[in-house]
């Protein structure tokens, strides 16, 4: 069993402690959505019915296209490398918003298809990304088929705790201490960092594959 | 005949006295006329004797959002809602207002009957809202006064861009427990002062206690620079009065700014409970009065925490 092993213990920690910062940073930039379509389409209830379908509508093709792409020599520096696109197809969000929304605001006059526009427009393909980590998880947790469901919840629970603690604590504290583009650009810097330090962990354990890799997750 | 009277004036005293203990208990404890959820908030309509009140999210009096005497229905019943009419002592005949926020839909009503021939759009996020007004207020709609259902921030953007400008807007989308924050930031009252006329005057009600003050505060003054605050005695209310800056010199002498129509209001807003003597009495300047931390950070679209601010 891996579990009484311990650099195979570390590695698997350092996984969820991944996971864990996805699934913070997908719900803390989806709330943070309500608040940037709100200039443009307003807050009535139709924008947080086209946030929440955009998001669910990427996740899912996420998981799908994450678990597709898991089945071809799946690596850490692969999994490292979906973290820094995630970081990185964030930014439009800070740099690109405005002129972005203004354009669909000025072309779109009905304000839930503008509002569904703009979010497809700005969160659709950073979630898409996003949701491919779960099941890129899964198969760098799983060794073997038996204690694949139990992989699958662990990540699951972690990841979901995840948005869990990432929705409250950006809605409670970090809209009261911080703008907007920061919080997205921190997520951005926390994603990218991540992703080069599993790239960089695994080039140390490739050289090194007898000795354990400490890896500690500093989120 | 003089029996037949006094039978009759029996009758009559006594199907008054009945009457009269028939209202007494309702005079006492309210009673809900209308209730319905909607996509926004708990609308309740409550009776009081001869008062009916909006209510949203029920209990607290702080959610009383519009009230009128069924008996007196133009006399305005808030004291904030007075202040608002203050606006008229600076510029007292507005041909286009806006009013942000419906509520009941009196605002709207009493303007119309003080301003038969100005032109009056009620922008309501909660079309439930526009229906209850309409149903129970007896909230008044024709060619020139419209209510429509959409976000106020949302109106305000489109408005822009049909080059629609306004000389009165009065903004009365807050409530005591929930503020949208997109109505409260520095874009959205840059946006007001483009929708303003040269002579046109913003009346905002805001908040007069919490952190919120101070933040509120300098973000009009950042846009708006020197504006007036209008007050009622126990200081419950505050509205902001804000002009354009460019087209308007400040003057904080509020005599020399409202003396022309003090006078000539004074009859046209008795009948409204409204005496101009002491409402122009109620209007102070902030220049040399800022009652707030000069270093008070502004609020903007990318940082509005207002509603976490607004808890004491």
């Amino acid at each position: 069993m891996p579990v009484s092993n311990k650099p195979f213990n570390s590695f698997n920690l350092f996984i969820y402690c991944l996971a864990f910062t996805s699934g913070f940073s997908i719900m803390g930039i989806e709330l943070l959505a309500g608040r940037i379509l709100a200039p443009f389409f307003g807050s009535s209830v139709h924008i947080w019915g086209s946030i929440i379908t955009v998001f669910m509508l990427s996740l899912s093709l996420g998981y799908l296209l994450g678990g597709k792409l898991s089945t071809k020599s799946a690596s850490l520096t692969r999994y490292g490398l979906i973290f820094i696109l995630s970081g990185i197809t964030i930014l439009p969000v800070v740099t690109s918003s405005q002129w972005l929304m203004e354009a669909i605001f000025l072309t779109i006059e009905d304000s839930r298809y503008g509002s569904l526009l703009a979010s497809t427009v700005l969160f659709f393909i950073p979630t898409i990304i996003l949701g491919m980590l779960s099941p890129y998880s899964v198969r760098l947790l799983v060794t073997n088929s038996n204690e694949s469901g139990q992989v699958a919840g662990k990540l699951y629970f972690v990841s979901t705790l995840g948005s869990a603690l990432g929705t409250i604590i950006t809605s409670f504290y970090f809209v009261m201490w911080f703008e907007i583009n920061t919080i997205i650009i921190s997520f951005s810097l926390i994603l990218g960092l991540l992703g080069l330090l599993a790239v960089v962990v695994d080039k140390i354990s490739l050289n090194n594959i007898s000795t354990a890799t400490e890896s500690t997750c500093d989120v | 005949m003089c029996s037949q009277y006094k039978f009759n004036s029996a009758v009559i005293s006594s199907i008054a006295l009945l009457l009269l203990l028939t209202l007494l208990p309702q005079q006492a404890s309210a009673k809900v006329v209308h209730k319905e959820r909607s996509l926004y908030r708990n609308i309740l309509v409550e009776d009081k004797g001869d008062l009916r009140c909006l209510k949203f999210n029920v209990k607290s009096s702080k959610t009383q959002q519009s009230c009128f005497m069924k008996s007196q229905p133009e006399k305005l019943y808030f004291n904030y809602t007075k202040l608002l009419l203050s606006s008229l002592l600076i510029n007292p005949n507005p041909q286009k207002i806006l009013i942000i926020g419906l509520g009941g839909g009196t605002m709207s009503n009493t303007l119309h009957q003080l301003l038969p021939k100005s032109q009056i759009d009620n922008i309501e996020i909660d079309n439930s809202v526009i229906k209850v007004a309409r149903e129970y207020f007896s909230f008044f709609e024709n060619d020139d006064i419209r209510a429509i259902s959409q976000d106020g921030r949302v109106f305000v953007k489109r408005a822009l861009l049909k080059k629609q400008q306004y000389d009165w807007i009065i903004l009365d989308a807050f409530n005591g427990d929930y503020i949208p924050e997109h109505l409260m930031t520095k874009e959205f009252l840059e946006e007001i002062k483009q929708l303003l006329t040269p002579q046109g005057v913003l009346t905002a009600n805001t908040f007069s206690v919490s952190k919120l003050y101070d933040y509120e505060s300098a973000t009009y003054k950042d846009v708006f620079g020197d504006f007036y605050q209008v007050r009622n005695l126990n200081n419950s209310n505050r509205v902001i009065l804000a002009m354009n800056p460019q087209h308007n010199k400040h003057n904080a002498d509020i005599n020399a700014l409202t003396k022309a129509n003090v006078n000539a209001l004074k009859l046209p807003l008795k009948q409204f409970g409204v005496d101009t003597t002491f409402l122009a009495e109620s209007i102070s300047s902030t220049r040399n009065a800022e009652d707030w931390p000069q270093n008070t950070p502004v609020l903007t679209d990318q940082f509005a925490p207002a509603n976490l601010l607004n808890i004491d």
